[in-house]
């Protein structure tokens, strides 16, 4: 048995308590949400805190999936169970439902939270991959009050992120806009492991030419990876086979893999852009079909 | 008989259970379903300290020193040993079940990252493991051996410095066949096929890792350990003339075991250790690994380069097999085989079929690695053999443009030649392959599915079809021809009536979840009539157990299966003695009903075994010269291994955009001779098979060049979940052994040897159309995706 390093253990009762246990702490403390990679590399001591605070019990304050008009609010603490079982969201994101699918297994869905896996930062992370897709802006709080970041801005390099020692993500925003779709696919070694490329699209469509789309790409880089030219190149184009081979083409030049054990970087590469292709085509699919 | 079983729609129900073979549910999963196992770790010992160990970063380095002075100071620390310690005990190095000698803490250099320094003894877990941060060891980095290939350049560091004299990384060489006689074959032959063939490194990874708990009593002077161990009998002598302790005072005992794979039969120098602070310290010493420790260092399987090469006529009637292999034995040569067998039963590469000559030479080397080459469900490195064989079959399919199935049914040895005697010695008991083979091919529907992959291929889908082959010589061994560390192969087994006609069977062998509890059982009602669940089986513990070398290689049923049975009959023989004074007629007039003796001719004039038990302990008259009691003890040395074969077929489809593999079906027909309980067979088999597809799909252990593990985690090592595999589809054939008692011949690793190359070959049929002959196990998503670009050596 992996037996972790000693560490203090506080559990915080609500978002304020939260804050000012890490304004007291500092960098030594960390917060535990669902604690799959956390508790892990505690226990493989890899990661050595002093203070270890437990915000389990904020669920009731930051467990929460609210749909207005122009946006989607999801609390940090919502459970990916929840996020599977939203038919709000999956009804407006269909992304969710891919990727919540190709995420570990039930056990660890219904423990990890959404505001967990943006904090972990880890390159191969699959809702960092969606949030990227979706252009989710992530709310930071601390206590002079909160600030609102993009995911371009919030991830700042492997397992780095623009949360402040005293501060806590407290929500996630995804615009909504009508007219579109969304997919995500994940090629991985084995059921539960991270991906070798995943791959989420979001595309909006106005009459017969894409009026939007976007890609996020996870393993082929520092973060999550956004192409924005992928968009550029797709505006105002009737969707086609051969398009959207162009923006696997773009995917797979845009990209910064690197060989390990899980891949090739020319695989990688290869994949970036087959599966770029593959989500473009599934989000015009289902925007065909009306899901 | 050849069909396949009619399985009953659920799963069987235990009130018709049969006295005997057959189908019932297995006796020892009650306790395992409810949780209520019993594992080392659940042993818990008033006053128990706990180990743990320091181990090295670095896979080659000098110890320049080693201060322990800070964690000595750790308030709940008692002890904390280095290998200068150990040394002064005479301790520091103990004997490999090769003959060879490994360090039980490093004294000079460590040779593999993961290997074993010092060890901390604390009032707990936490604080062992919390004292080990506070050693400091100052190393001075060698340059490590990695590359299997280039250990044996002139200049490449040396090792195996502590070996007077060695002078290179050399290990051994062995070879088996005729070189000339294979030359002249190859010489002649109308077609000739090579390819380079890598088994890589994998490892066992039980659920449960290896740990003990080491007692010693000091006014007795006696040393229990309650241990992970495959094998506790060798384990025992192994510690006697190790330790200098007597025999007779080391009481080894297994508890229940998660999961062995042969991960469990070499003596680890954590027990050693915890063994050492329990004689040290006067107290009660456990030692858990974690998951980590479990797989960077303790016994892997496999790790051999093979360059096969197949001769053949051109149309397809195979000659001869040679192979040249390089073996990598890591740091220090560990392996578990039969001492005269140093690449254990390799030779049996000849596989199924009926060659004019084969042969094989073999360089063994030392690397910077984890020790071992044991096992993992290998019988003997079997599992290499059979993949050398039924993947070059399968390139020389590939190169006549043959159909796979028929090419193998052209060349399988034939019923009549059995005795069969190989190129390279091997006798083979018993076999009949062809309907084997044609049950598989029709259970999966061989014809149609070559007609579904023509029009799928057509249209640029990717699905294969893949076939192995495989004989297996499991159950080691005679004792003219084998031992370990000069222990014969032969298993004791013991068995006891009880007044009331219930049963204890005392077997040498120990269970790591193949269900032996119901099968001996079932042996030992099918020969004596009592029923399964009246009978005890006793493994495990060597205070209560006869003395036998344990479980691997498949050996269980065709060694102690056969012990059980015997002593079985013997305890009959008896019986009847007692029921002829019983029905006062002689024994010759008793006929014997399974479970009862009556009088020929008259059926109504009859004892049970139960009466006669009774009997045996009462009061009265016994026939004249026959002892009270019904019990017999014998010890089995097989005269033969036994051969167990099966024909594997499975259908893959490969994703042409991603180059991700599904299995979509795996047909499986084995024969392993007499069948004891289809159930537990099944079971054997699923698990067998689920293993292989990890090999060939996903299962490799890593390194850097700098010498690093890669492969440390189970996020890392990946092993194959339900989701990675179809609903396996079994059959079977029946071909007894002729020299079995019963006619058993182990199925333990059938379908780990078997599988792998099916799924290999199944892909390799799917990449035809991108003319890639052969790919290196594991075939990751990458890895495929590579050989389809015409780079079947990729970097990963």
């Amino acid at each position: 048995m992996q037996v972790p390093a000693p560490f203090e253990y506080a559990r915080a009762g609500n978002v304020a308590e939260a804050i000012g246990l890490l304004e007291r702490l500092g960098s030594s403390a960390k917060l535990v949400a669902g604690g799959h990679s956390l508790l892990p590399m505690m226990k493989l001591r890899l990661a050595n805190f002093e203070y270890l605070i437990d915000i389990n019990d904020l669920h009731g304050e930051l467990g929460y999936i609210t749909v207005a008009s122009d946006q989607i609010r999801i609390g940090a603490m919502t459970r990916h169970r929840e996020l599977l079982e939203s038919a709000p969201l999956l009804a407006a994101f269909p992304i969710f439902r891919d990727a919540e699918h190709v995420i570990a297994d039930p056990v660890v869905r219904n423990r990890g939270t959404l505001g967990g896996s943006l904090c972990q930062a880890d390159p191969s992370e699959d809702l960092s991959a969606v949030c990227t897709t979706l252009d989710a802006s992530c709310v930071i709080q601390g206590s002079g009050g909160q600030r609102v970041v993009s995911m371009a801005e919030f991830h700042r390099g492997p397992y780095e992120t623009a949360v402040g020692d005293d501060e806590l993500l407290i929500e996630i925003r995804l615009p909504l806009r009508a007219g579109g779709s969304s997919a995500y696919e994940k090629v991985e070694r084995r059921a539960g492991d991270w991906a070798v490329v995943s791959c989420g699209a979001a595309l909006w469509m106005d009459g017969g030419t894409i009026a939007e789309a976007r890609v996020g790409l996870a393993a082929v880089g520092p973060n999550t990876t956004g192409i924005p030219a992928i968009g550029e190149l797709l505006r105002g184009k009737a969707p086609s086979d051969e398009l959207f081979r162009e923006a696997g083409a773009l995917a797979s030049s845009s990209c910064s893999p690197v060989t390990d054990l899980r891949g090739t970087e020319e695989y990688k590469r290869h994949l970036a852009g087959e599966l770029t292709r593959r989500t473009l085509s599934t989000c015009v699919a289902r925007i065909k079909q009306g899901v | 008989m050849t069909a396949v079983e009619d399985r009953p729609a659920g799963f069987v129900d235990n009130d018709q259970k049969p006295v005997g073979y057959g189908r019932m549910l297995r006796k020892e999963d009650p306790r395992f379903i409810r949780g209520m196992g019993r594992y080392v770790d659940d042993i818990n010992l008033p006053g128990m300290l706990h180990l743990a160990i320091l181990r090295s970063p670095v896979a080659h380095a000098r110890i320049i020193s080693i201060d322990t002075r800070a964690a000595e100071a750790h308030p709940k620390v008692k002890a904390v040993v280095t290998g200068a310690i150990l040394a002064e005990k005479g301790l520091a190095w103990m004997p490999t079940l090769s003959n060879d000698v490994q360090a039980v803490l490093a004294t000079d250099k460590v040779r593999f990252q993961g290997q074993e320094v010092a060890f901390v003894v604390a009032e707990d877990r936490y604080a062992a493991r919390d004292a080990l941060e506070l050693i400091e060891v100052e190393y001075d980095i060698l340059d490590p051996v990695m590359d299997v290939r280039k250990a044996l350049e002139p200049g490449a560091p040396l090792i195996r410095d502590d070996l007077e004299g060695k002078k290179d990384n050399h290990c051994f060489d062995w070879e088996t066949g005729d070189a000339a006689a294979t030359e002249a074959v190859f010489a002649k032959a109308d077609v000739v096929v090579s390819e380079d063939i890598v088994y890589p490194r994998v490892h066992p990874a039980p659920m449960e890792t290896c740990g003990c708990v080491a007692d010693f009593e000091r006014v007795e002077g006696k040393l229990t350990l309650w241990t992970t161990s495959q094998a506790p009998h060798a384990h025992r002598t192994v510690y006697a003339l190790v330790s200098g302790l007597p025999e007779h005072k080391i009481r080894v005992i297994a508890p229940d075991i998660g999961g062995g794979f042969g991960n469990k039969v070499p003596i680890y120098p954590g027990y050693v250790c915890a063994i050492v602070a329990s004689l040290v310290i006067g107290k009660p010493v456990k030692w858990t690994e974690d998951r980590s420790e479990n797989l960077v260092s303790t016994g892997f399987a496999r790790d051999y380069i093979m360059r096969g090469e197949i001769a053949a006529t051109k149309d397809g009637k195979i000659l001869a097999i040679r192979t040249n292999v390089l073996a990598d034995h890591g740091a220090f040569n560990g392996t578990a085989a039969p001492i005269k067998y140093p690449a254990g039963f390799f030779g049996v590469f000849t596989g199924s079929y009926d060659l004019e000559a084969a042969y094989c030479k073999m360089t063994a080397v030392y690397t910077n690695k984890a020790p071992g080459g044991v096992a993992y469900a290998c019988s003997f490195r079997i599992t290499e053999a059979v993949y050398l064989v039924e993947r070059i079959v399968d390139c020389l399919a590939y190169q006549l443009d043959m159909d796979p199935a028929e090419l193998r049914l052209k060349n399988f040895i034939q019923p009549d030649q059995f005795p069969y005697t190989s190129k390279t010695g091997w006798v083979y008991d018993s076999g009949d392959y062809e309907p084997a083979m044609r049950l598989a091919m029709d259970m999966i529907g061989y014809d149609e599915l070559r007609k579904e992959q023509a029009e799928k291929r057509a249209k640029g889908e990717l699905m294969g079809i893949g076939i192995s082959f495989f004989t297996e010589a499991v159950g080691a061994g005679p004792r003219k021809d084998m031992d370990i560390l000069g222990l014969g192969m032969a298993d004791g087994s013991e068995l006891r009536i009880h007044p009331t006609g219930k049963a204890v069977l005392r077997v040498s062998c120990m269970s790591q979840g193949q269900g032996h509890e119901t099968t001996y059982a079932q042996i030992v009602a099918e020969e004596i009539g009592i029923p399964p669940a009246d009978i005890q089986v006793v493994n495990g513990d060597t205070d209560n157990t006869p003395f036998g070398l344990g479980t691997y290689g498949s050996r269980s049923t065709p060694v102690s299966g056969a012990a059980a049975a015997l002593v079985a009959r013997k305890v009959r023989d008896k019986a009847q003695i007692i029921a002829s004074g019983m029905l006062e007629v002689s024994v010759a007039d008793l006929e014997w009903d399974k479970g009862s003796f009556h009088v020929k001719g008259d059926p109504s004039k009859s004892v049970t075994i139960q009466a006669i038990a009774m009997r045996a302990h009462g009061a009265g008259d016994l026939p004249e010269g026959i002892e009270g009691g019904l019990e017999a003890q014998i010890c089995y040395n097989p005269s033969n291994l036994t051969y167990p074969f099966g024909a594997y077929i499975c259908v893959v489809d490969v994703d042409p955009g991603t180059a991700q593999v599904k299995v979509r079906r795996f047909v499986a027909v084995d024969d392993c001779g007499t069948r004891i309980n289809p159930m537990i067979i099944e079971g054997q088999v699923h698990g067998g098979l689920t293993d292989g597809v990890g090999m060939a799909l996903m299962e490799m252990i890593s390194f850097d060049e700098d010498g690093n593990c890669l492969s440390g985690s189970l996020m890392d090592y990946l092993i194959p979940t339900a989701l990675e595999v179809p609903e396996w589809e079994t059959g079977y054939t029946v071909t007894p052994s002729p020299h079995h008692p019963i006619g058993a011949k182990g199925v333990g690793e059938s379908a780990t040897v078997g599988s792998p190359p099916c799924v290999v070959n199944a892909v390799m049929d799917a990449l035809k159309p991108f003319k890639v002959r052969h790919a290196d196990m594991p075939l990751t998503p990458s890895r495929v995706w590579e050989a389809m670009q015409g780079r079947t050596r990729p970097p990963i």
